[in-house]
């Protein structure tokens, strides 16, 4: 089975900007995959090559096997959720969401019954003449949703979709893309920031730094086993660990992680530990979690992270307080450089 | 550390308490007062000379003209509009309002790829050339160029000299033997007429668009193309759309325009009253006033009609 999407040495440079350098990607068919980064790393430049809104600077990008790298993008089989949805304001959402049936010639009645449909599908049946102005957020962008969606493409990609939206919305409409996306068994590609929401929703993530993917791999894998630097400190919260300190607490040269729930106070003494002393110097409280920042030598500032039961603050160390912190050896992930 | 001192805000405080300062709270906490004292003057200059002279003109255009004694009475009477219908002057209304109709045509069709052009690609010097390559001709005065332009499609002209290098002269001849549009020469045909018109009031159309067109977002065009419209259909279903009450601006200009001019219609083109000149003439060396304002009235009431329609037609739903 050949890749959805494929991207072989794909670069795309503005001058001497690099926004995309020497990208390889894989994404599978049916799968959902996150192109998950900080601004500026190339996520969304990625997105806009395989809708052709971009075309690349060197290298080739394949659709369903068929190489697209220059085909304009009335001619792919792909669809985009746009990040402020871009829905035509002259228009009512009926005729919106029947505008990609509309300019393939379908006939009225049939685009009108799938427009509906497709309408039913994001729960917003009924709507369809209204304007898009007189919608709220989260119904533009089940809008922009339906619209791309009633073209049934093979490919749909969502750029940062949910960014607007407020934080109840965002965790609604990430539990009802996932599961739209695994009864449709289309290919979601689907770029954010928000390294949470990636992890949430998608099979694979990959992690983009500087125009290039640092790592591709399933949230799991990510999470335990980030193979970079930046992955480590990007995904999710980590302990990263480098130069003089590393060497001393990790016996090798290469940077290490620890996740903050595996740091622990007044640590096991014993050669399957690591410990490190240094003074509190901050808590904050995080509902579930509360967290504790630690000021080792050299300034670096080390994280714990402990359930915030009841009296569980008790017998713990207080803000100012000399402190000796430690973690299990296994929990130490070795770290590539990144650039 | 000694605490941020308190006391030279206290201090400064009272002292500027001035006058002017007292007025700003006034004027600040009041906001509907303000902004009826900020428009108060252009209100009343508006209402005034806008409004009042327009009202003053319709009620002229109701009153009577003596033919005996060129006397006008404020009698009222409905004979200058059942004049407006008479074959003569219904064909100066026609005559102006097809040229009008023309020259907005083209200017819009001529207009539109600059105006994209100006919005969606040029950016910096290029962007601030094109702003003064299209307002240029504005700075120069009307009359000169008016001029300028019946030398320029006289015979023996540059024009002609133009077409002929280009062995374009027969062209010319057969347009100009058409009829209505055509002539014994450019500057006294209608077509040359039409040239002069469309250049004068060009600009008037293409920063209206201009406008228009930078306000769409680039997103939607993508969008667009994205759900598989070819760039015709992107552009007939998306940006004109969009662009439309851009259109409608400058076609209000050029329309409206051309309906009152008559400068062009006395330098350029056949004789053949416009309404411009028919107004001219009218209130100048016949003194008939009312007619006079009958005829004005027309242009006014077309652009109302115009404006009607093109609402009705959506142009303004994108507003």
């Amino acid at each position: 089975m050949s890749a959805a999407v494929e991207f072989q040495g794909v670069s795309r440079h503005y001058g001497s900007v690099r926004a995309v350098d020497a990208v390889d990607l894989e994404i599978r068919d049916g799968e959902f995959f996150s192109m998950l980064g900080p601004s500026g790393s190339g996520k969304t430049t990625c997105l806009r090559l395989v809708a052709g809104f971009d075309l690349p600077t060197s290298g080739r990008i394949l659709l369903h096997g068929v190489e697209a790298s220059r085909l304009p993008p009335y001619e792919r089989d792909v669809n985009t959720v746009f990040q402020d949805y871009a829905l035509f304001p002259h228009m009512s959402v009926l005729e919106n969401v029947s505008y990609g049936l509309m300019v393939k010639g379908v006939d009225r009645a049939t685009r009108r019954r799938e427009a509906e449909a497709a309408l039913d599908m994001v729960a917003l049946g009924g709507f369809g003449d209204r304007r898009p102005g007189q919608l709220s957020g989260g119904q533009r962008q089940r809008v922009a949703l339906a619209r791309a969606l009633v073209n049934r493409p093979r490919v749909l990609l969502l750029d940062e979709p949910l960014g607007a939206l407020d934080l109840k919305l965002r965790e609604q409409m990430q539990v009802e893309l996932k599961s739209l996306q695994r009864r449709l068994g289309i290919t979601f590609v689907y770029v954010t920031h928000d390294q949470g929401e990636a992890l949430s929703m998608s099979d694979r993530v990959a992690v983009f730094h500087q125009g290039r993917v640092e790592q591709v791999d399933t949230p799991r894998e990510l999470y335990a086993r980030p193979r970079t630097v930046f992955v480590a400190g990007f995904v999710g919260t980590a302990n990263v660990l480098e130069g003089e300190l590393a060497r001393r607490l990790s016996g090798t040269d290469r940077p290490f992680s620890v996740r903050p729930e595996h740091v622990r106070f007044a640590p096991p003494a014993g050669a399957d530990h690591a410990a490190i002393d240094g003074r509190l110097v901050d808590v904050q409280f995080h509902g579930a979690a509360s967290r504790y920042e630690v000021e080792v030598e050299g300034g670096q500032l080390l994280h714990l992270s402990l359930p915030s039961l009841d009296g569980a603050e008790r017998g713990l160390p207080r803000v100012g307080d000399a402190v000796r912190i430690g973690w299990p050896r296994g929990a130490m992930i070795a770290l590539e450089p990144s650039a | 550390m000694a605490p941020p001192a308190p006391v030279t805000a206290a201090a400064a405080g009272p002292s500027r308490a001035r006058p002017s300062r007292a007025l700003s709270t006034f004027l600040y906490r009041r906001g509907t007062l303000t902004l009826l004292l900020l428009l108060a003057p252009p209100l009343l200059w508006f209402g005034v000379v806008y409004v009042g002279s327009l009202l003053a003109l319709l009620a002229e255009s109701f009153h009577t003209f003596d033919d005996f004694t060129m006397a006008v009475t404020p009698d009222l009477t409905l004979a200058n509009y059942r004049a407006l219908l008479e074959p003569a002057n219904a064909d100066v209304v026609l005559r102006t309002l097809g040229m009008a109709t023309s020259v907005t045509l083209a200017s819009a069709v001529l207009a539109f790829p600059v105006a994209y052009y100006m919005a969606r690609y040029a950016t910096g010097w290029k962007k601030g050339f094109f702003y003064i390559a299209v307002m240029l001709p504005m700075w120069a005065s009307y009359i000169v160029k008016v001029y300028a332009w019946t030398v320029i499609l006289s015979k023996g002209g540059v024009l002609y000299w133009l077409l002929g290098k280009l062995g374009l002269t027969g062209a010319l001849e057969w347009a100009l033997s058409l009829p209505v549009v055509g002539g014994t020469s450019l500057s006294t045909s209608s077509l040359g007429r039409f040239l002069v018109f469309t250049y004068v009031w060009l600009p008037f159309m293409i920063l209206p668009i201009q406008a228009a067109i930078e306000r769409v977002p680039e997103n939607l065009l993508q969008a667009s193309a994205d759900l598989g419209a070819r760039p015709g259909q992107t552009f007939r279903r998306v940006l004109l759309p969009l662009a439309l009450p851009g259109v409608v601006a400058g076609s209000i200009f050029t329309f409206s325009l051309t309906l009152g001019d008559f400068i062009i219609p006395q330098l350029v083109g056949p004789s053949g009253l416009f309404i411009g000149t028919m107004v001219y003439t009218l209130q100048g060396s016949i003194g008939n006033v009312p007619m006079a304002a009958a005829f004005t009235v027309v242009p006014v009431a077309i652009i109302a009609l115009y404006l009607a329609a093109a609402r009705r037609l959506g142009a303004f739903d994108a507003l």
